[in-house]
């Protein structure tokens, strides 16, 4: 079995757990003096840094969510000066504004580090290929796997997204070995392979790393048979770091999180009471090595769970459970983040203002689809010409709110979905299951 | 002035029927129907015996309902009646943006509605029609 880091990755349970104390312990002084925002949390919450002292101290402190980020923007949350900052990246606004996050050189090596471990981890080494399909730009994916796989020493591919036929020429002239994509761009690169004549033989693939956003046991079986390799999950924030805050081993059984750098917890979304391992709740990670932007407990919404239990690939480092959904609302669709309060503000932006619709999501061969059912407002039931007009307004507004595509269906009042009085807001037709679901 | 209650419907089976029998329920007699559709979705216009009375079951059922003022008049079932009346309007430079038939007071004269967008074009015609002696159908004329 091979490690990046042995030391760490095999350590027992209570020296990882020293080294995180001793880490949390010099960051929450470090944030204390150098982050003005969480210098006034803290106050509030009557804590000092010196009542941080370990892991078990963690709870202690407040949360930080999105709109910390948003009401700081762009550099606020920033603990170096922007001297020190040798990169930016940013992740898909919610309310027009994108959430800005900074490295410092330090922060990519660690980063890079990590992306580097989650590729040894999937059985990467030096004399692999490793070919980077993910967006390339503010988008923390390309670059992110990037510097891992050159920190690795691996041939490095920067493939970037899209342009299909390049892609496998690439794939078979170059001799990719581990590409990094989402995962539904690897479907419809195999779909794209059997329609221009590609064998899986004419490649040299032995993994996927695919990430990004929420995919099923079935698409992981279908890309490992599409292209006759092992397909790994990959999970990563930009508020963290990125790609690679956790990655699936060679077991194919959870992700292990770079837990000397980032802390996990998992916490009741409503009462915030930290949930004991193996309850499902949501994750909450902490950076305890970061410069820029070194986040305390920072709600990702997301729904997981955490398993303590020794890994057979002999790491020793926490798994995570693939995320089973979000605590707020948040929809991704084509790999962008989509809030339904965006499209409700969107509606809300002009005239014959609509306040009951339903978002119908989809997926059509292999492309997530956006339906936006709408119940008409009696105004305009004058002329086809005006409903029309209508619509066309309406995905107008939309499509530039959330900068996705959606498709605009009128409705009738009253006829969409109401459940105990509440409106029910989005139906997600994708059926992402995942294994966890027993 | 005569008026138009323009439902919105969903392009399905059943719609139009639920329409129909919410009228019925009430006794509403249903004078004409025009449904302009799409692929969707579609308006179903109707003038009634009781536009007021029509309204408020259709509403109470849920329906997106609204009301237009529309003109209507009878021709007789003869060559060049229409023409005489459509002329009018040309001649006013007034444009008709739908339009469709309706009953007449008897058997042989045609009744027409017509629709223009604008209010005050609309007075507009209904006094260049009268002017031009042209038979206009009132709200007391469906009743």
């Amino acid at each position: 079995m091979n490690y990046y880091m042995k030391e760490i990755e095999t350590a027992p349970r209570h020296e990882l757990e020293a080294l995180q104390s001793f880490r949390l312990a010099q960051k929450i002084r470090y944030i204390y003096d150098r982050v003005e925002p969480y210098r006034k949390k803290m106050d509030e919450a009557g804590i000092s840094p010196d009542d941080i002292k370990s892991v078990k101290d963690l709870s202690k402190l407040p949360f930080t969510t999105k709109q910390d980020l948003r009401d700081s923007y762009p550099y606020g949350m920033f603990a170096v000066p922007m001297s020190e900052v040798v990169r930016i990246h940013a992740s898909s606004g919610t309310t027009g504004k994108q959430t800005v996050v900074g490295y410092t050189q330090k922060d990519i090596d660690i980063w890079a580090e990590c992306a580097a471990r989650s590729l040894v981890g999937l059985g990467g080494d030096k004399n692999d290929y490793v070919h980077v399909a993910y967006g390339y730009g503010l988008f923390t994916g390309g670059l992110g796997m990037h510097y891992g796989a050159e920190k690795l020493g691996a041939v490095t591919i920067p493939a970037s997204a899209g342009n299909s036929m390049r892609q496998l020429e690439m794939f078979r002239d170059f001799g990719s070995s581990i590409v990094c994509m989402t995962p539904s761009y690897a479907i419809s690169l195999i779909e794209f392979a059997r329609e221009n004549g590609f064998k899986k033989e004419d490649f040299n693939l032995k993994a996927a790393v695919c990430g990004a956003e929420p995919w099923s046991e079935e698409m992981r079986r279908e890309i490992e048979d599409g292209f006759g390799l092992k397909a790994y999950d990959i999970y990563g924030l930009s508020e963290i770091i990125g790609p690679s805050v956790s990655c699936e081993c060679v077991e194919q059984c959870g992700m292990h999180v770079c837990e000397d750098h980032f802390i996990p917890e998992i916490i009741d979304p409503d009462t915030f009471e930290v949930l004991p391992a193996g309850q499902q709740g949501e994750l909450v990670f902490s950076c305890i090595t970061k410069e820029a932007l070194p986040l305390m407990r920072y709600r990702t919404r997301d729904i997981a769970t955490l398993i303590y239990d020794k890994c057979k690939c002999g790491r020793t480092l926490v798994r995570m459970k693939k995320p089973q959904g979000r605590t707020d609302d948040m929809l991704i669709i084509r790999g962008v983040n989509v809030f339904p309060s965006q499209i409700e503000a969107a509606l809300l932006s002009f005239d014959n203002k609509a306040t009951n619709y339903l978002l119908v999501v989809d997926r059509a061969d292999n492309l997530d689809t956006l339906e936006v059912q709408i119940e008409t407002p009696a105004q305009i039931v004058g002329s086809i010409a005006d409903l029309q007009a209508y619509e066309k307004k309406a995905k107008a507004a939309i499509d530039s709110a959330i900068g996705v595509g959606v498709s605009i269906k009128l409705k009738e009042p009253k006829s969409l979905n109401r459940s105990m009085g509440k409106a029910v807001r989005v139906v997600d037709n994708r059926k992402i299951k995942n294994k966890f679901e027993g | 002035m005569l008026q138009q209650i323009s439902v919105f419907v969903e392009n399905k089976a059943g719609r139009l029927c639920a329409i129909v029998e919410a009228l019925n329920e009430v006794r509403i007699n249903i004078r004409a129907m025009n449904i302009a559709d799409t692929v969707d979705y579609g308006i179903v216009r109707l003038v009634v015996n009781d536009t007021e009375k029509a309204v408020a079951t259709l509403k109470e059922k849920s329906f997106t309902a609204k009301v237009f003022d529309v003109i209507a008049f009878t021709i007789p079932d003869k060559f060049g009646a229409l023409h005489e009346v459509i002329k009018v309007l040309c001649e006013n430079n007034i444009n008709i943006e739908y339009s469709y038939s309706l009953m007449g007071k008897n058997q042989s004269e045609a009744g027409i509605v017509i629709y223009i967008k604008d209010s005050e074009k609309t007075a507009e015609a209904g006094r260049v029609l009268k002017e031009a002696g042209v038979n206009l159908i009132t709200p007391e004329d469906v009743a």
